[in-house]
């Protein structure tokens, strides 16, 4: 299992806002993302439509989950391919192990994938003998820098241009002095070069899913740079890593989801490469693997079906929650502590992981809605943190100093009119602060409990206090 | 086992037993059927319009076209397309009976083999079974006249395709895939891979900013027959209002 420092969340996040060249990092890069996604949605009208066309599907199929399941293994095997049901990450580190031992693997190139963070493969292979290499450009350079990504589509998010220049330095040691790397393109030609030799030695190649076919028994990856596809085509043997959740009916299903991916992603209409792998090289065929095999793996999603969590399982891995979320724009996502951060992570980890280790990252958290209201599938993110606060909070977990901000905070809620003139006196006091971020980075009346974390200015509509409201007559506050 | 786990373990979430047989047939009813969802607009427009707007997408996501009047023109303009890039006169094809019945003899200066790429080429000629107009997309499923690392190892692609190809959504692409194609082996209609391609390969890990040429192909042409009579009145009309 990869490192779990989530329990101390509170620090990382200290020590990130501390961080000048992180700040300068996250602040960089989040607009690009922003306005990129909003020009790609305002030329699809139909974009809101699909987003419930979305949600329906990925409801529709978790509510068959084993039928779909049990269909998709069945075509791939039909197509020639394997499937390795795996319950836990430790099965399903033992499956990669068992192939590319089988197969008498050296060197394995990777696309990016995150059950490959989840799993804490690449460090499982090394300790067993086997290279792997990580061939997307942002995975690449962290492998040399022998950090986690920090974001689930843009794994360098948290990464500056001299940062990869220095990187590049001390790992590809016969670089020439006077080699410049001042342009991206630069970089982005060097890691070229050196990668395909990597690409052309492997025996095995491992990349993610996206999606899954239950139709055809397809395997679907979504990239730009094209280094999954070289993974999944020149080596003898490929490897899929896919949790249980990525499959979907059809391919009229998939489509209809890839519609809403890259746009909510990285804004894009559609990626470069959107591309489907059924089974091995078939007769004739003059490239592509002569072995397909796809790790299916559980890892305790299964438990969250049935559950208020079931919603998280229709995430497509878009990211635009964390884009959107201004605590991970401060904290950026390595505070977040395991492998998926912002609000899809402060909600998915403590169900993989646990709520006495992830507890404090459903509080990581302003409540602002703008995760909800991006994400693609409509994913309720905000009552999804809100239920693991209450659990956290019945099981007592909850450190003194949170619960009585969580008092504050819900005595603040229940009394309006002081909530708005506590929110006025923050935005008087702090307007130069928070102007043009959407968000202030402290509140006089919450004092630590804001440390860290926005809050949010109140959007038009009271849209905390409405939801609130709301989960008080449920009962659920 | 791991599997019986697993599913167990959905349908405790689910609070029930395996599927009832008769709720069993109505999913394998709905895979037969496969429906499709909405089709944005976009997608559905006039034969004309349609192919137009497949042209603006592939060089808004900075690809290249140019139309030919028929695969007997495509040698030229493959060679006259390398000489204005600075490119060698050299490349390998797919070995696709529509680009094997191409003149590539009346060249003779270009340099043509029929196989799969390896490391050392710099440019390929690929064949496209479908366009998609909503983003630009070609459609490549592999065979053994489509080779896959055709798409991927040179720096220079170059994609053939007929203008009677273009189709509006992706659900018909893939609807062409399902009534033309059989394997014998799966007994299914996909190819062990389909790409779907848009735009020559890129990366925006660097500070989130985007740069072409990244492991793929720099460059991405396409050549596009026009052996559709709507293609020729398509290159005229002005640029479609729905186009965003
Ligand atoms: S929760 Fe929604 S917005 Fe966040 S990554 Fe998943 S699909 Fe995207």
């Amino acid at each position: 299992m990869p490192q779990l420092t989530s329990p101390a969340f509170k620090e990382n996040a200290a020590r990130a806002l501390a961080d000048a060249a992180l700040q300068r990092a996250l602040s960089g890069s989040r607009g690009a993302f922003l306005a990129r996604r909003q020009a790609a949605i305002a030329a699809l009208p139909e974009f809101e439509r699909l987003r419930e066309i979305g949600r329906d599907i990925k409801n529709h199929t978790l509510a068959h989950l084993d039928f779909y399941l049990e269909t998709y293994a069945a075509n791939v095997e039909k197509a020639g391919g394997t499937v390795h049901w795996c319950a836990t990450a430790e099965e399903a580190r033992a499956a990669v192990l068992g192939i590319c031992r089988r197969v008498g693997a050296r060197t394995v190139t990777k696309g990016k994938s995150m059950i490959s963070e989840e799993l804490g493969l690449n460090e499982h292979l090394e300790a067993n003998g086997i290279t792997p290499v990580e061939t997307d450009l942002g995975e690449y350079i962290l492998q040399l820098r022998r950090e986690p990504p920090s974001h689930i589509i843009a794994p360098a998010f948290h990464l500056n241009r001299e940062d990869w220049e220095a990187s590049f330095r001390a790992a590809h040691t016969d670089l020439p002095r006077e080699r410049v790397f001042r342009e991206r393109r630069d970089i982005l030609a060097e890691a070229r070069a050196r990668l395909r030799a990597r690409f052309l030695a492997a025996d095995v190649g491992i990349t993610g899913a996206n999606f899954l076919v239950a139709e055809t028994g397809s395997s679907v990856i979504v990239t730009n740079e094209g280094n999954g596809d070289l993974t999944q085509t020149l080596p003898r043997v490929h490897v899929v890593l896919a949790s249980i959740e990525k499959v979907v009916p059809t391919l009229e299903d998939c489509c209809a989801l890839l519609r809403l991916l890259a746009r909510s992603a990285t804004g894009q209409d559609f990626s470069v490469y959107t591309t489907f792998s059924t089974g091995p090289r078939r007769a004739g065929d003059r490239d592509g693997p002569e072995e397909y095999h796809v790790v299916l793996l559980d890892n305790g999603r299964s438990s969250m079906v049935g559950t208020p969590f079931q919603d998280m399982l229709r995430c497509i891995r878009c990211a635009a929650c964390m884009n959107h979320c201004p605590v991970y724009g401060v904290v950026g996502g390595h505070a977040y502590g395991w492998v998926y951060p912002g609000p899809m992570g402060a909600v998915l980890t403590p169900s993989l992981v646990g709520v006495d280790k992830a507890g404090h990252l459903p509080n990581a958290s302003t409540f602002c809605g703008r995760c909800e209201a991006v994400c693609p599938v409509k994913i309720p993110l905000p009552s999804l943190m809100r239920h693991w606060r209450e659990r956290e909070f019945e099981r007592r977990l909850t450190p003194p100093v949170a619960r009585s901000g969580l008092r504050l905070w819900a005595w603040l809620a229940r009394h309006p009119g002081a909530y708005r003139a506590a929110t006025r006196l923050a935005a008087g006091a702090l307007a130069l602060l928070g102007r043009g971020r959407g968000a202030f980075r402290s509140f006089p009346l919450a004092g630590g409990w804001t440390r860290g974390r926005d809050l949010p200015v109140p959007e038009p509509g009271g849209t905390f206090l409405a939801r609130y409201a709301r989960a008080q007559r449920e009962g659920r506050a | 086992m791991s599997k019986e786990a697993i599913l167990g373990a959905i349908r405790r979430g689910l609070r029930r037993g395996p599927l009832p047989a008769d709720q069993a047939l109505l999913l394998a009813a709905r895979l037969e059927r496969h429906p499709r969802h909405l089709i944005p607009a976009r997608a559905r427009l006039p034969r004309a319009e349609q192919i137009a707007l497949f042209v603006r997408h592939v060089e808004k996501e900075f690809g290249t076209v140019e139309r030919v009047p028929d695969a007997a023109a495509v040698p030229a303009a493959v060679a006259d397309y390398l000489a204005a890039q600075n490119l060698p006169a050299r490349l390998v094809r797919a070995p696709h009976p529509e680009l094997d019945a191409m003149p590539w003899s009346g060249r003779p200066l270009l340099a043509v083999e029929a196989r799969a790429a390896g490391p050392e080429d710099a440019v390929s000629v690929q064949h496209a079974f479908a366009g998609i107009a909503e983003t630009g997309t070609l459609m490549l499923p592999s065979a053994p006249e489509r080779p896959t690392t055709l798409n991927l190892l040179p720096d220079t692609a170059i994609v053939v395709l007929r203008a009677s190809r273009v189709v509006g959504a992706y659900e018909e692409a893939f609807d062409l895939l399902r009534a033309e194609r059989r394997d014998a082996s799966s007994g299914g209609f996909m190819p062990r891979n389909v790409m779907l391609v848009t735009g020559p390969s890129r990366s925006a890990d660097i500070e989130q900013t985007l740069e072409l040429g990244a492991h793929g192909p720099r460059r991405l042409h396409v050549v596009l027959i026009e052996d559709d009579p709507a293609a020729r009145a398509g290159g005229a009309a002005a640029p479609s209002p729905q186009e965003g």
